[in-house]
Order: structure tokens, then C-alpha cells, then sequence
């Protein structure tokens, strides 16, 4: 997440709610609740919807009561709408937002490379949409609402003490203090995270000096819904540029300023409206949104603090190149929701707790190294990186090797988690799936051969996906050819299933053990280490 | 004679592309010019084909000024 140094003062609220007094406001004892869920942002939010979906009851607190102006994150990447989709928000989104899969580099006033995210086809989702993150937030909140989370406004946490069985959280209210507790409570309160300071825990990693100037502006562009990136722009002397489409006629413009520059005068219109003109080459445009920011890549150590759980940016932060901020806040929440409600359903003990911080860790040191990359290719710090940045877009004309060292940003996809829950492969495969990966998706029939996508089939249950007879399974079963078809064959090729092969899938969907030939005790033993045994 | 390799050849390309990086960090811009010509010296050495070395030099000196022209559509 990157740091605001500074915003326009008169953001709008976009959406209103209101505070309501909680009867547990009145008790004489803290009310105690499976799950406590402080801040109501992108990953708050999906864990609470996640989590009810589990039958787990859940309190969402949050210390503000609107979604206001700035679109903040707009890339989502495909694996998120994917979660999304589990949790019933993707079709607003993907009705609201802009479908792109193209990125496009710059080198001065040529271009140097071009990506293509998703070039295959036989995806429910696609590579990426662009989408304001109050949109995103919006969605979230009316699907959490119709769901009936018990989300509380203006509750703002201000202390907590922790116990062996759970968490007791003190919550500032317009109608003064009261106590909460949570077996578990889950920090998903951002990058000034208020429970991460009570807890006194540190960052680790580091902070970039660059200062980047945000605009959304509102035109009718001439441009295609792709990804530009510029390098060296004759329209900004020297700094990086880059132009991305949003839902209705905003776009995204980020421009590298310099480590000089001045936040407060860098943010005036006047100064702002003449850079935009360059870049654009006309004036036709208003103003929506400005900020200017700065950013860190870097963690906190330990993602699990006894009963208090960090997700999202409360736990790690790295630059926007990449979009794997929100992306992997949303996919934090995916991978914390189903190990949450098994443990709390008793059907697995607490150290399944501790292979989220493992995983979600894991992600993030992948998502910071990207970022970091990245940034040194965006914002070179010496004349010698310039130089090697350089000629690296300069070789890109012509030799292929340098178009892949090309570093705009290195776009969120899924990590592939090396955890102790997968079982290790004995069989060999090929395919795309991978082992500690979320399952691809395909298009298959239903049962009565009605069109479906493969992953609204798995669902958010762990799940035998067998091709081939197999022996009885205490988990839920879907055999090819019975429960579902796969009469394109794309599941079977980018599962590599040969005839009797099994897979096992995790309530996230991820890949956790296969087989060309299984036994019940092999499906038994994993399933048993998907637990944490 | 074969030709100079100028396809994509790291598995990860920005790990490679760190490490030059990293070695820089921290250097005077002199110190840079003489790490790259070390570096130069010991990569030239390793392709030990002085046929290969003037092949890369000759794509090195395209990118001179590349900037200030088109490329070629």
C-alpha cells in the first residue's frame, strides 16, 4: 500500500452509513463472538463474507462510516475476482469494471514491448479488470449486509488485551467505550494498522524516496482499455509515466515526480493541470482525484500474534507496480476464512492457524521481492541504474532477452505455496495445475449437462475431483462423468488427468494432493494433513 | 560461425537483472565504470569467441542514441 503524503482536502463521501448502537454495547460483560474483524476495507470485508459463508459468526468494526472519493486500487487480478466470485460479488464488478489484458512499454516515443496477460481462453475470469476500489468496497459491503454481518461503523478499536482462549478489544463509539471479545480477531486494518502499534510490532523492509503523483481525470480518451507505461516520456522530462482506463471515462495517470518533490505545491491544479495537458495533449479533461505518494516494501515478521491474525496491508506493504496490494489482501482472507472456521468447528487444531502465516508470508516476500524489482527498474536510484535501465530499453528494440528484463511492474498473479499441507507429488505430471496452486478453471457440464465453470463447481468445499472410479470418500466427491463433464477435455488437459487420476482441493480451491492411481488411505493421510495433522 | 545468442536465456530474468543491481549499490559512478569493465573483461573471456564478442558489440552500438531515432515499424 503506498503512503498518502497528502490528498486533496474536499473528498466527497460517495457512500454513507450509519452508526447504530449494538445491544452488546449495554452488556455488563464483553459479548464474545468466534470472530472479531477490525476495519471494513477490501480484505476485512471478504473475510467477513467468507467467514459467514463458513457458518462462522462474525462482527466487522470500523472506525469510519463512508467510502469516500479516490479510486485507490483499481487493478484486480484474476485469481481475486475468482475469490470474489466464490464470495457472490464478481458480477457487479465485472459488469462495472474494465476488462483489460494488454500492457503496452514506452521508451521515449517508441514502443519498446507489449504483454498479453491471458492468451488463452477457457477462464470464467479474465487477467485483470480495472475497477475504482469504492466500487469494489461498495459491492462488498451490500453483499456483507444481505448476508447479514453484524458490521458496526464509527467502532473504532482503541485497545486490546489478549488471553489463552481469545481476544478482548476495547471499541470507541460516538456513544463512548465498550469491551468485545473474539476467540479470534483479525487485523485487517490497514497500513497504519491501530492494532499492529498496540502490539508494538515493527516493520521490516524498505522505504523508497520517489515521489509519485496520482491523477484521475475524467475524459472521453481516445485510448484502448490496455496498460501504457512510459520510460523517459517526451511529455515528462526524464520520469516515468503510465495511463490506465477505468469504469466511467476516469483514468488512472501516475507520474513519477522525483524524490524532491513537494507534496502540498505538487498537488495544485495549476500545477497538476499543465503536466496533464502535456502528457495528453489536450485540456479536455476534469480532475477527479489527486494525491501524491511514496512507498514502502515491507512486513511485519510474524502474520499470527496468539488469538490476533494480520491480513492485508496491516501486514505487508509494497509498491502499486504490480497491483498485489489489494490483490493479495483479498487472496490473505481467501487463505485465512476456511482454516478460521475448520478450527473453530473442531475439525482441526490451532497449528492449522499457523500455516497462514507460513503461506501468507510466504506471498508476501514473493509479492515484496516483484515490487522491489520493479521499483528499481521504475525509479533508478543512481546514474549507473539509469544506464543499465536504459539499455535495457534500448536493446528491447531488437534483442528479445532485454524485452523480458523490461520491469513496469510485474502484475499480481496467484503464489504457488510451498506448505507443509500439500502432499508431495509421487506420481509425475504436467498440465498447469500445480501443487500448492488454486485450481485452474475450465469449462465443464453440470450433471444434467448444463454449461458451468469448473471452479463455481468446486465451490468453497473441499473436494475429490476424481476421473475414474474410486473407493468411498468421507469428503465431498465429483466424478467426471457423473457428477460433472468435461467433453472439451480442457480440465483433463490442464489437470494432466490420465484415466483414474483423483485431486484433492482445499475450501480455497487450491490445489493440495494428486494421484494417477489412488488408494483410500493416500486420499485419508492427506486429507488428514490439509488439516494440519 | 554461430550466431550470437539474443533470446531470452535466465529463467528469471529480473533476478539476473537485480544482481547487476546490487553489485552497484552503494559505488561511486567510477567505481561502476570499473566493476562493468571488469565485468566486461571476465563475461568476454568466458565466451572466449572474439566473433561473438564483435557481434555483441555491434548490437551494444546500435543502442547509442537509439532514443533520439524511430524504430523501424
Amino acid at each position: 500500500m503506498a503512503t498518502h503524503t497528502g490528498t486533496t482536502p474536499d473528498h466527497r463521501t460517495l457512500y454513507q452509513f450509519g452508526y447504530r448502537r449494538s445491544p452488546d454495547q449495554d452488556a455488563a460483560e464483553p459479548a464474545r463472538y468466534p470472530v472479531v474483524i477490525v476495519g471494513a476495507g477490501p480484505v476485512g470485508l471478504a473475510a467477513a463474507i467468507d467467514l459467514t459463508l463458513r457458518g462462522i459468526k462474525v462482527v466487522l468494526l470500523d472506525d469510519a462510516d463512508r467510502i469516500g472519493e479516490g479510486s485507490r486500487g483499481i487493478c484486480y487480478a484474476k485469481r481475486t475476482l475468482e475469490v470474489l466470485g466464490r464470495l457472490g460479488v464478481a458480477p457487479p464488478c465485472l459488469d462495472k469494471g474494465v476488462v483489460w489484458k494488454v500492457g503496452k512499454v514506452f521508451f521515449k516515443d517508441a514502443q519498446v514491448w507489449q504483454f498479453d496477460l491471458l492468451p488463452e481462453d477457457g477462464h470464467a475470469m479474465p487477467a485483470f479488470i480495472n475497477l475504482q476500489q469504492y466500487y469494489l468496497e461498495h459491492f462488498l459491503v451490500k453483499r456483507a449486509i444481505a448476508l447479514g454481518v453484524d458490521l458496526r461503523w464509527r467502532n473504532k478499536v482503541v485497545g486490546i488485551e489478549q488471553g489463552n482462549d481469545g481476544a478482548t478489544v476495547r471499541v470507541m463509539t460516538p456513544e463512548g467505550e465498550y469491551r468485545l471479545s473474539g476467540a479470534w480477531v483479525i487485523a485487517a486494518d490497514g497500513p497504519r494498522s491501530t492494532l499492529r502499534g498496540l502490539l508494538g510490532l515493527e516493520w521490516r523492509g524498505e522505504i523508497f524516496e520517489d515521489r509519485f503523483l496520482i491523477a484521475d481525470v475524467k475524459m472521453s480518451g481516445d485510448f484502448p482499455p490496455e496498460r501504457w507505461f512510459w520510460f523517459e516520456p517526451p511529455f515528462h522530462g526524464g520520469h516515468s509515466a503510465l495511463l490506465h482506463k477505468q469504469p466511467d471515462d476516469v483514468w488512472r495517470i501516475d507520474l513519477q515526480l522525483g524524490p524532491e518533490a513537494d507534496p502540498a505545491e505538487e498537488q495544485r491544479p495549476e500545477k497538476v493541470v499543465p503536466r496533464l495537458k502535456q502528457m495528453l495533449g489536450h485540456d479536455r479533461f476534469e480532475l477527479e482525484w489527486v494525491s501524491l505518494y511514496s512507498f514502502q516494501c515491507r512486513r511485519i515478521d510474524r502474520f499470527v500474534h496468539g488469538r490476533v491474525v494480520f491480513a492485508g496491508d496491516s501486514a505487508h506493504q509494497v509498491s502499486p507496480f504490480g497491483a498485489r496490494g489489494a490483490n493479495s489482501g483479498i487472496q490473505d482472507a481467501e487463505n485465512l476464512a476456511w482454516k478460521l472456521a475448520t478450527v473453530l468447528n473442531g475439525e482441526a487444531p490451532e497449528a492449522l492457524i499457523e500455516t497462514y502465516h507460513a503461506e501468507r508470508s510466504q506471498a508476501a516476500d514473493e509479492n515484496i521481492r516483484h515490487s522491489t524489482r520493479s521499483t528499481d527498474f521504475i525509479a533508478p536510484r543512481s546514474p549507473q541504474e539509469v544506464r543499465f535501465r536504459d539499455a535495457t530499453l534500448a536493446l528491447a528494440r531488437s534483442a528479445p532477452f532485454a524485452q523480458r528484463m523490461i520491469n513496469s511492474g510485474r502484475l499480481s498473479i496467484a503464489t504457488v505455496h510451498d506448505t507443509s499441507l500439500s502432499t508431495p507429488d509421487v506420481d509425475r505430471w504436467n498440465g498447469t495445475a500445480q501443487l500448492g496452486a488454486p485450481a485452474p478453471d475450465a469449462p465443464v457440464e453440470d450433471a444434467q449437462g448444463k454449461p458451468i465453470w469448473f471452479l463455481d463447481l468446486l465451490g468453497s468445499a473441499e473436494t475429490l475431483v476424481a476421473f475414474g472410479a474410486v473407493q468411498q470418500v468421507e469428503c465431498r466427491l465429483l466424478l467426471e462423468g457423473r457428477d460433472f463433464h468435461d467433453r472439451r477435455g480442457l480440465l483433463r488437459r490442464r489437470l494432466d488427468a490420465s484415466d483414474g487420476a483423483a485431486f484433492l482441493f482445499r475450501p480455497d480451491q487450491h490445489l493440495t494432493a494428486r494421484w494417477r492411481q489412488p488408494e483410500a488411505t493416500d486420499i485419508a493421510a492427506a486429507r488428514r494433513r490439509l488439516r494440519g495433522h | 560461425m554461430t550466431d550470437l545468442k539474443i533470446d531470452s536465456r535466465f529463467t528469471d530474468p529480473d533476478s539476473a537483472y537485480r544482481l547487476l543491481i546490487d553489485a552497484h549499490r552503494g559505488l561511486s559512478d567510477e567505481d561502476s565504470a570499473a566493476l562493468n569493465s571488469a565485468l566486461i573483461l571476465i563475461l568476454a573471456n568466458h565466451i572466449g569467441d572474439s566473433a561473438m564478442l564483435a557481434q555483441a558489440i555491434a548490437l551494444a552500438k546500435t543502442t547509442l542514441k537509439a532514443g533520439e531515432r524511430k524504430a523501424p515499424a
